[in-house]
């Protein structure tokens, strides 16, 4: 597909090869995803699939000019991956990725006022990953209760101490099963 | 849990979406001094197919407003599959659509095939074609009855539809040990091949299959009960059902040509003559009425995959290494045609043998985006069936 | 007291039958069990199967699914509990009047079963009410299903209404309904009912 037409109209996005992708900042975001709907060479009309992915902080070795490798501490950030298709000319998909720019406050633009069908599904990424999408008609929780306050989908995501007796409990399991036995001891 | 509102209400937030009838103004007592009723449908109601929840406002008996309220089986399939191997989730895709355990795996099977770029044998191939339409046959089967029973008709033709269904399970339980949990595809291939007494007892069920679907279509069809209370009802337009993204046999009901067997052709798809039915009102008979026009799509494509079967071969690629099963680092979109409409899973791998994303795109969930814009208007008792007519299984909205 | 089987049998030689309250109790509670109407997850669907044509549940009197839980003497929790739904089932179980079963269906009702790794999965049912049942299996057959009625049937049987082991619903230190959980930020609260279910505890090693 002429996925050049992209990348020549909108300067910012970069084409990824490893993942087949195009990486689009979140400034552009409408803008790109209007032109994909538009522009008669492509028409994607239907958005399948959006997903969100946690990417965690991490180090990276970088090799200096003169040869000694020095540890970079690499931000983390969420994304958020979008699949379009076209329905009226049976192609696609093309996958879009936005990053936000960490994972403390991450905005990305809504695209549900252009595609009705994406609505739940940044519902479902706000839920679990708390990306928030600005200009969402109804953000709310939509799988976790209202008064949840963690984003279970998240990497480093901790889950309630609820955890019951086992047989064979081992490694995490069983630092867990003891922290938990050791305080409800303490209570009774 | 029933209380008046007496307020004007604003639906959607303050930004109008661009479809659908969105804004509803509602004087605040009217004549008749009659005022807003808000009613929660569900969790637990016999009609919402599980746990699903409806926030409804009525004006009298009319729908003013519909608020859909998931989780109620959110039961974390994919932070669970995120921990896990490749190998271990496949299990779990049975209980995402319990009705379809066999379209679920093989949509698995298919992401993680293009992830690791895996070859399918050609016998394989028709296995999985077999057992998928199979599948069809029984969810639809299932559909119309469950949705005849929100209409009202209790039981009877539930009764003729598992009837049906028994029959079909039977074929999968002797196949791979459960009846609905079948965990049969693999990647590469099946789990277990066919024996010649498989193919006679499924050969068996397509000779018979017309005749129950011919009874079954001359009790219902026509049924002046059915077409009444069905027909004009819970309409939903060509341009709205795209730009919501729904797929599957709803989409095909608004007339839509867009199915993912014929568009990708994925397996061998494109060895079979078989149409796509099309509805024209898009309501909820045409809903029920594409169901038994697919069933004999599905009969048909059963019939010539049987023929074609190929003698020998191999029922998995030998190649594959399912224990330890490291793709290397990349991603995949891989999406089938599922009974219920496109259901896809994206994978993503960073090389090791857990995969870093796994999501499942349902199609449960998705076609239900435009619930409210199809019960509007119309009256409380037409929203159970215009939600029956969607054909959702919590497992899957929910997962 | 039970009566001199001699004399049982000469009396219904006359046309005369003599029998326990508890008997005629007992016989009356086990042939007409009414469920719930209540399916949570793809156990469900074995349930309907279960009530269905092949397996036809009605041969054990317990074929009048009830959607009211008023109208219900027994709820089969047919699938996975979540988080989210617990509160609701305990509400449920609550508004049922008594006597009242419960019937654990299927491994996650039991203990969270495949699940029990999730965040918002309940690690078994039993954490909040009271189980007189538990099916093993993922989904259990319907003919598990039905063993578990039959057994659940001879439970009752075996009920007394009077003395040391009399049932729950006789007994005026027994709760008639049961704490309902609330939503917390992070988990429920309390995440189980004490009364209820108390965890194993472990002993290993020197501790």
């Amino acid at each position: 597909m002429k996925l050049d037409l992209i990348t020549q109209n909108f300067p910012t996005t970069k084409w990824d090869e490893a993942t087949q992708s195009l990486i689009v900042p979140h400034t552009d975001l409408l803008n790109v995803v209007d032109f994909i709907k538009n522009n008669p060479g492509f028409e994607m009309d239907y958005v399948s699939n959006v997903s969100g992915v946690d990417w965690l902080p991490k180090k990276e070795k970088v090799k200096a000019a003169d040869g000694t490798e020095t540890e970079v501490d690499k931000p983390g950030f969420l994304e958020v991956v979008y699949h379009f298709y076209s329905m009226k000319n049976r192609t696609g998909p093309i996958t879009l990725r936005c990053r936000t720019e960490n994972r403390e406050n991450p905005i990305v633009p809504s695209i549900t006022p252009l595609y009705r069908g994406a609505e739940f599904q940044e519902r479902e990424i706000y839920d679990l990953y708390g990306v928030r999408f600005s200009g969402h008609p109804d953000l709310r929780r939509i799988l976790m209760w209202d008064e949840f306050q963690d984003f279970p989908m998240r990497k480093d995501y901790q889950e309630p101490d609820d955890y019951e007796w086992e047989p064979t409990p081992h490694d995490e399991v069983l630092e867990k099963a003891k922290h938990h036995y050791s305080s409800d001891a303490a209570k009774s | 849990m029933i209380q008046p509102i007496t307020e004007t209400i604003e639906i959607g937030g303050s930004e109008q979406p661009l479809y659908g009838p969105r804004s509803y103004q509602v004087l605040s007592g009217n004549d008749l001094g009659s005022q807003l009723l808000e009613i929660s449908m569900g969790p637990h109601h016999p009609s919402t197919h599980g746990v699903f929840r409806m926030d409804v406002v009525l004006d009298g008996e009319e729908v003013v407003k519909l608020k859909p309220v998931f989780g109620y089986l959110h039961r974390n399939h994919e932070k669970i599959a995120e921990n896990a191997s490749y190998l271990a989730s496949m299990p779990y895709t049975d209980r995402l659509d319990y009705f379809c355990s066999m379209t679920n795996n093989w949509a698995y099977a298919h992401a993680v095939e293009k992830l690791a770029g895996i070859k399918v044998p050609e016998r394989a191939e028709y296995m999985r074609v077999i057992l998928a339409e199979l599948t069809r046959l029984v969810n639809h089967t299932a559909l119309v009855g469950f949705l005849v029973n929100d209409l009202g008709a209790l039981g009877t033709p539930l009764i003729y539809a598992f009837r049906e269904r028994e029959n079909i399970l039977d074929v999968f339980e002797a196949l791979s040990g459960a009846r609905m949990m079948c965990n049969y595809m693999r990647f590469g291939g099946v789990r277990v091949d066919f024996t010649p007494d498989i193919l006679k007892r499924i050969t068996h069920i397509v000779d018979r299959y017309p005749s129950f679907l011919a009874e079954f279509e001359k009790l219902l069809v026509g049924n002046d009960i059915i077409m009444s209370r069905c027909q004009g009802v819970g309409v939903l337009t060509k341009e709205l059902a795209i730009a919501s993204s729904v797929t599957g046999p709803m989409l095909r009901a608004s007339g839509v040509d867009y199915d993912i067997r014929k568009v990708d052709k994925y397996g061998i798809y494109d060895r079979f003559d078989f149409r796509v039915p099309l509805g024209d009102h898009g309501d909820v008979y045409d809903r029920l009425m594409i169901r038994f026009l697919e069933m004999h799509e599905s009969l048909k494509i059963l019939r010539q995959a049987l023929k074609q079967f190929p003698q020998g071969g191999e029922h998995i690629n030998p190649e594959v290494k399912l224990r330890n099963f490291r793709p290397k680092a990349g991603e995949a979109y891989g999406r089938i045609e599922s009974p219920k409409g496109e259901l896809g899973f994206y994978l993503i791998s960073t090389g090791g043998n857990l995969p870093y994303r796994y999501r499942v795109r349902p199609p449960s969930l998705i076609n239900l985006t435009i619930l409210e814009d199809m019960c509007l208007g119309e009256k409380v008792a037409d929203v159970i069936i215009i939600l029956g007519s969607v054909d959702i299984v919590l497992g899957e909205v929910d997962r | 007291m039970p009566v001199d089987e001699g004399l049982r049998s000469e009396l219904q030689k006359a046309g005369v039958f003599i029998a326990s309250v508890e008997t005629i109790y007992n016989w009356s509670r086990r042939s007409s069990v009414w469920p719930l109407q209540f399916g949570l997850a793809c156990c469900a669907i074995e349930m309907i199967a279960t009530a269905c044509s092949r397996f036809d549940l009605a041969r054990f009197g317990a074929e009048v699914f009830r959607p009211s839980p008023r109208q219900a003497d027994l709820m089969i929790v047919a699938g996975t509990v979540t988080k989210k739904m617990a509160p609701q089932v305990v509400r449920l179980f609550n508004q049922m009047p008594e006597p009242k079963y419960v019937i654990a269906m299927g491994a996650c009702a039991i203990s969270g079963g495949p699940f029990k790794q999730g965040y918002n999965v309940l690690k078994g049912i039993d954490r909040f009410i009271p189980v007189d049942v538990h099916i093993p299996g993922c989904p259990p057959r319907p003919e598990a299903l039905l063993n578990a009625l039959m057994f659940l049937q001879r439970q009752i049987d075996n009920q007394h209404l009077t003395g040391v082991n009399k049932v729950r619903w006789y007994d005026d230190t027994d709760p008639a309904e049961y704490p309902i959980p609330r939503f917390g930020a992070h988990d429920l609260e309390p995440p189980f009912n004490r009364a209820v279910w108390h965890p194993q505890k472990i002993q290993r090693g020197a501790a």
